[in-house]
């Protein structure tokens, strides 16, 4: 047979266009009716809804999930173009901070009619989780899979060296004038290059070995591992509705009181300054050199600061502030379903039983999160004393009913490019505190303008 | 008067025409699908308010209007010259310095391998290598410095040093790849020159800036171009660094239409500051290539 020119053309551009259709990884023609596409971004977390798709699919033997995972960035971004190219994942695991832009620009299924068809349990949940995922419009669009709140981790081998006991540790208070026994502890725990503490004569806080209390950044506009609990115990909200607020308070007194106070343990040398916070890898690995006595971080980071074999690291609660209380932040994730999906009934069994006690369970054996199933929360809890933690430090506030909301909002990133920059400038020295008033209306008529 | 049936000559020409086309067809068809539409599409856009989850909406001049008034943009603007100044200066002046050195001292390929080397590797990889690296707290360059009894620098987080710090580390990955090109221009030198300028007693020194200099300008201009687009281009090393930080110290223009684009869904002003870079980066090119007459050789 001789082969043309124009064979080897036509063959080349019928090469061409089917690798292209081949690039549209949803397409319809080359997976089964019943084949849900799942994303997720935590690596940690590939094993155990690899384990849940497996019992998913026994229970469920017309349908099947192929999981993919990608890291937190490429995530989103590839999301975002999936939506609009037709090839986004009939079902991913969503955050507080994104899924009100999705639900606002209809990429989310609202699944109320096959909740009420299915008559789901919702009750079944840590209380107030599956509120969360009712976006602003009353719809609601995922069922919660698991939840965070945040405490100390603390080298505890630093807090022996300074004579502070775990009790002491537990029962931190804190306020925006003195900074209660917390900044005593901080200061107990700064040691300088001469080995002197930051609560002893000749201190030099220009020369600092140890810092008392470690910070990642300035918080932005959530501060959620680094002022959110100050300010939330201090009386202050983010917004006028929480989650969802059309007008932000971080112009106002008690949460600029509460900044001012926080980077004034710079002034004192007991936080690095925020250049020297910011040259660096990350918290968790100066952490790990033994460069901090405490950090504030997520329950999700357990698993990290598990990994840092230079230290014995514990858990402390967060301080109690002038309202009294221990606050936490509390937020957590959900599976929801993309609204262009062309499995609606296969992507809404999967959701379903990732919501479930079933999958939820497999999830706290796993000792990676806390399960959104109240009664999967025995189990996850074991699962971390396995690994040497005990974990409640994070639950006291929830079971107390002592935590808030992720400020949530379809314009969080336009927020957030407002605040990162104003935060960062107020803990550089570069702006007071008082210029948090400026940035607040600079944030609220975004809002307006958006609304 | 000759006659008048059309030459054979130029249907022969026709006839390399057709096979031409078919060889140029693959390339100008990415070219046009990968390149042109999408320039026409970003080009309309500009002019449009586009969330990408909705269609865009015409809006006319006002993504360029907000752009006048956006301190972000000019900050940004201004934090991208900074960076391509450090960036291209050093380089090329380090790169002429190796490309020197390889084309009088040595003739190994081995030393040519070794100075592409940093140029093989990942941008993100050289980026995330260099953070841990200049760590304020834990990175072995601080450590150094520490030995020698300089305090340490907060390379990444000092809204001073965190421009140089990201130009410098381009400087490391890119000086290798420029000097070869450079040197690849020394060879085109001719070696009477040479010859002529020792039999004329010219020192070294006077070699170099009146004879080697003046020959590489070709050269330098063509590696300034190339090298001044893509420093302008800057994005990954800040991406996997600093993000933009401190405050807006490290926010360069491919960072904040990205961050405009992808994660404020912000793409019709995006498109716009896209269309805008496009312009500049197009004027410094043709200066460029206008002011060091790029055309001529002074072998000529």
């Amino acid at each position: 047979m001789t082969v043309s020119r124009r064979t080897v053309l036509k063959a080349g551009i019928a090469g061409l266009a089917a690798s292209a259709v081949a690039g549209c990884n949803n397409g319809a023609a080359d997976r089964g009716a019943g084949e849900v596409i799942y994303w997720l971004w935590d690596s940690a977390q590939l094993p155990m809804y690899t384990e849940c798709a497996k019992v998913f699919q026994q229970q469920n033997p017309q349908y099947r999930v192929r999981i993919e995972q990608y890291g937190w960035n490429d995530y989103w971004n590839k999301l975002v173009t999936g939506f609009i190219s037709g090839t986004a994942p009939d079902v991913f695991t969503s955050h507080s901070s994104r899924y009100p832009l999705f639900a606002d620009k209809g990429q989310v299924l609202p699944i109320d009619d096959f909740v009420a068809a299915d008559k789901v349990d919702l009750s079944i949940y840590q209380k107030g989780l599956a509120d969360r995922w009712v976006g602003a419009d009353g719809k609601r669009y995922g069922l919660p899979k698991d939840w965070d709140t945040e405490v100390y981790f603390y080298n505890s081998a630093l807090t022996d060296a300074a004579g502070i006991s775990a009790e002491q540790l537990n029962s931190m208070t804190w306020n925006p004038s003195d900074g209660g026994t917390f900044e005593q502890i901080v200061a107990r725990l700064t040691v300088d290059a001469k080995g002197r503490r930051g609560d002893q004569p000749g201190f030099d806080k220009n020369n600092v070995k140890v810092y008392g209390l470690g910070y990642s950044d300035a918080g932005g506009a959530d501060g959620q591992t680094s002022w959110s609990w100050y300010a939330a115990s201090n009386g202050w909200v983010y917004s006028e509705g929480q989650p969802w607020g059309t007008k932000f308070f971080y112009g106002d007194p008690k949460f600029t009181e509460t900044i001012g106070w926080w980077r004034g343990l710079i002034t004192k040398g007991y936080m690095p300054t925020y250049a020297q916070a910011k040259s660096g890898v990350d918290i968790t690995t100066s952490f790990g050199a033994g460069k901090y006595g405490l950090t504030p971080n997520g329950s999700w980071m357990l698993g990290t600061y598990a990994g840092l074999k230079g230290v014995k690291t514990k858990l402390a609660r967060l301080t109690q502030g002038p309202n009294g209380k221990r606050m936490s932040m509390m937020n957590g994730l959900a599976d929801t379903i993309w609204a262009g999906t062309t499995r609606r009934e296969a992507s809404w069994a999967w959701v379903k039983f990732l919501g479930s006690q079933t999958a939820q369970d497999i999830v706290a054996k796993a000792g990676v999160v806390f399960p959104a199933v109240t009664a999967s929360m025995p189990a996850a809890k074991a699962a971390f004393a396995k690994a040497g933690w005990d974990v409640t430090p994070f639950l006291e506030p929830v079971e107390a009913g002592n935590v808030f909301p992720y400020p949530a909002n379809p314009n969080a990133a336009d927020v957030a490019a407002v605040m990162s920059p104003a935060m960062e400038s107020v803990m550089s020295f570069a702006s007071d505190p008082s210029s948090l008033i400026k940035a607040n209306n600079d944030v609220n008529k975004i809002l307006a303008a958006n609304a | 008067m000759t006659v008048t049936t059309s030459p054979p000559r130029k249907r022969r020409s026709l006839g390399d025409l057709k096979v031409a086309m078919i060889f140029l067809a693959p390339a100008t068809l990415g070219f046009v699908v990968f390149y042109i539409w999408p320039t026409l599409r970003g080009a309309y856009l500009s002019f449009t308010e586009y969330s990408l989850l909705s269609a865009p909406k015409f809006t006319g001049l006002d993504n360029y209007d907000r752009m006048v008034h956006d301190s972000f943009f000019w900050n940004a603007l201004g934090v991208t010259v900074e960076y391509v100044v450090i960036n291209i200066g050093l380089q090329t002046v380090l790169a002429v310095g190796i490309a020197m050195l390889m084309y009088r001292l040595t003739k190994s390929i081995t030393v040519r391998a070794v100075v592409l080397l940093p140029y093989l590797v990942a941008n993100v990889v050289v980026a995330l290598v260099w953070y841990w690296m200049l760590d304020y707290q834990v990175g072995i360059v601080n450590q150094a410095l520490s030995w020698v009894g300089i305090d340490p620098v907060a390379f990444f987080g000092d809204s001073h040093w965190a421009i140089p710090t990201v130009a410098l580390i381009n400087v490391w990955r890119h000086m290798g790849y420029t000097a070869l090109l450079v040197f690849a221009g020394l060879q085109t030198i001719p070696s009477y020159v040479y010859e002529a300028a020792e039999v004329d007693g010219s020192t070294e020194l006077k070699t170099f800036w009146r004879i080697t200099l003046p020959l590489l300008r070709p050269v330098l201009v063509m590696v300034l171009v190339v090298t001044m687009i893509g420093s302008f281009q800057i994005f990954d090393t800040v991406a996997v660094t600093t993000q933009g930080g401190p405050i807006n110290a490290t926010r360069v223009i491919y960072y904040y239409i990205y961050e405009r684009a992808f994660t404020r869904f912000d793409f019709g002003y995006a498109s716009a500051m896209a269309l805008v870079l496009f312009a500049i980066l197009a004027l410094i090119s043709l200066l460029q290539l206008r002011l060091l007459r790029a055309k001529e050789s002074d072998l000529a």
